[in-house]
């Protein structure tokens, strides 16, 4: 049985990273281009006349913001827009016929999702060394805050995709939600130089701990504490695993 | 282990548009038996068959195959089905045979198993040499032969055709029977919907009409096929058959020398063949024109 769950397991990860990597000039290259042009205008031209933040060059602030931005919408849209093209080719339904638990569905997609959010998120941190020399304080922590970022929005594009009626609806939470929270989250400033109000403000702002603890990791600079920032996460995987299990189980989006 | 691959009792389903789709569903389809599913669009069968399947949700009633729940042994029961969907459902982006490895790892196999079995399928169902293309380079035969393989790639107990053959050719579709015959044969059951009846009276042992929802009629085929009440013939005569009145109704002229005749069942062919000597006219050729199960389809599905 558990050799069964592993090949389910593995083929689901396979099929997933076969998609995406398949087609890596839409999936890969274009967040590559974007970072590479932040980095060059914000790091580069803007950030000679900014100078330091906390002691610290501009370009070196920026930079783990940077990366992790391309880990959020790679690890979302990549669960999101396979589940949910899916669910409008009727292939899904490969999926439910099939004795596959909700678990190894869930966790198959997810994984796929997290390989394309590491593979992004390696390509961004070298094409960053073309630009300034910048060494990963603690390396085993940027991996395992990478493991825990892409997971949590792979788990949030599942769901998503399950809601999702239309290929619109694959772009709300991104454009609506996720992208003001990233610019939002201390990627270009010290939230510490907002206004009182707007510090309090991104006290509610989950993505401003990941983009924290994720500085930590690259620069040993943290602005919140890395640990609030691990629980959060943790936390929220754990709620968002549960109600995409519910959904699944449920059929939801998939079942009449 | 219990005689029947599937057994439905009591099944209800109402959508929640409040849509009443089945009403207390009984059937039971023994094992190794070929079981013709039929009925007029809309009349419940992709819904039976998408409750079996566990894509569609159980409102009340059980639904057991080979004797276990499919709601309370999902896994057991899933690896028993193979199911084949009316409409396609293939991921259209990827090659067939990695759909075939796809989904022989959703079923435990592993790479190597599910390449051997592909190709013995693929090969009997003459797509091999189409591997390497993807569903939108397949002709329409060809995708519903996908989908044929695809079902029997983890050696399923109990196959679900929905409309199988809709949009094949006729040389395709007598392949295909052929097809059903021979893993009938090495002990699948089979459950058809179609709505060519000629080819549920061809492959079906039993057979089970439902109507908005209901069960109608549910018998061996043998029964059916020498219950009708009205056969109808096409006769051929060696003079012409033009004003000589012989039936007086029931009688449709084709040309000069043959006509459709539809009688009473309880009138025997020699009578017919009588009938017209007595007119000085020799029956050169009969054939019985309309399958009985037609009959009886348009018989239930029309009068309730």
């Amino acid at each position: 049985m558990k050799n069964l769950y592993l090949i389910q397991l593995f083929t689901i990860f396979k099929k997933e990273f076969a998609r995406w990597s398949r087609i890596w000039i839409q999936t890969i290259l274009p967040s590559v281009i974007t970072i590479f042009l932040y980095i060059t205008i914000f790091g580069n031209f803007i950030g000679e006349r900014i100078g330091e933040i906390g002691g610290l060059p501009y370009i070196h602030f920026i930079i783990p913001g940077l990366i992790i931005m391309p880990i959020i919408s790679n690890s979302y849209m990549n669960v999101v827009g396979s589940f949910y093209s899916g669910r409008f080719q009727k292939s899904i339904e490969e999926l439910f016929v099939s004795p596959l638990s909700s678990h190894v569905i869930l966790i198959g997609y997810v994984l796929g999702g997290v390989s394309r959010a590491f593979v992004v998120g390696f390509v961004v941190y070298i094409v960053s060394l073309s630009f300034t020399n910048i060494p990963i304080h603690n390396i085993t922590l940027a991996l395992f805050l990478t493991l825990l970022i892409s997971f949590l929005f792979s788990i949030l594009g599942f769901i998503n995709a399950v809601y999702a009626k239309s290929f619109d609806d694959i772009n709300i939470i991104p454009t609506f939600v996720l992208t003001p929270l990233t610019y939002l989250g201390g990627t270009f400033y010290s939230i510490y130089n907002l206004p009182e109000v707007w510090q309090t403000v991104s006290m509610f702002n989950p993505i401003a701990y990941m983009v924290s603890a994720y500085r930590y990791a690259f620069i040993g600079v943290e602005e919140m504490n890395t640990y609030t920032a691990i629980l959060m996460m943790f936390i929220l995987i754990f709620v968002l695993y549960s109600l995409a299990i519910y959904l699944l189980n449920k059929g939801i989006g998939v079942k009449n | 282990m219990t005689k029947y691959a599937l057994e439905i009792n009591q099944l209800n389903k109402t959508y929640r548009n409040g849509v009443t789709a089945l009403k207390n569903i009984n059937l039971n389809v023994e094992d190794g038996d070929i079981f013709a599913f039929l009925g007029p669009n809309g009349a419940g069968k992709s819904t039976v068959i998408g409750i079996i399947t566990t894509l569609v949700n159980i409102t009340s009633g059980t639904v057991k195959v080979y004797g276990k729940d499919i709601a309370k042994y999902p896994e057991f029961t899933k690896h028993m089905i193979g199911v084949v969907p009316q409409e396609y459902n293939l991921n259209q982006f990827i090659p067939i045979i990695e759909t075939m490895i796809n989904i022989g790892g959703y079923f435990g196999l592993s790479k190597k198993q599910s390449l051997t079995k592909t190709q013995q399928l693929f090969e009997d169902l003459g797509i091999w040499h189409k591997r390497e293309s993807t569903p939108r380079e397949l002709s329409g035969g060809m995708k519903r032969r996908l989908m044929i393989a695809r079902a029997l790639i983890h050696n399923p107990k109990l196959l679900i055709l929905d409309e199988p053959t809709a949009g094949v050719d006729t040389e395709l579709r007598l392949t295909m029977w052929d097809f059903f015959k021979k893993i009938n044969n090495d002990g699948v059951t089979i459950i058809l919907t179609t709505h060519y009846l000629e080819e549920a009276e061809r492959l079906c042992k039993n057979l089970a009409i439902i109507h908005h929802g209901e069960v109608v009629k549910s018998s061996p085929m043998a029964d059916v096929i020498s219950s009708t009440r009205k056969h109808t013939y096409i006769i051929r005569a060696d003079s012409s058959i033009i004003d000589k009145n012989i039936f007086e109704k029931n009688i449709h002229i084709i040309d000069d020398k043959t006509c459709e005749l539809t009688v009473d069942n309880k009138i025997s062919i020699t009578e017919i063949i009588n009938k017209f000597k007595d007119n000085n006219i020799n029956v050169v050729d009969i054939l019985s024109k309309r399958n009985k199960l037609e009959e009886l389809f348009i018989e239930l599905t029309q009068t309730k």
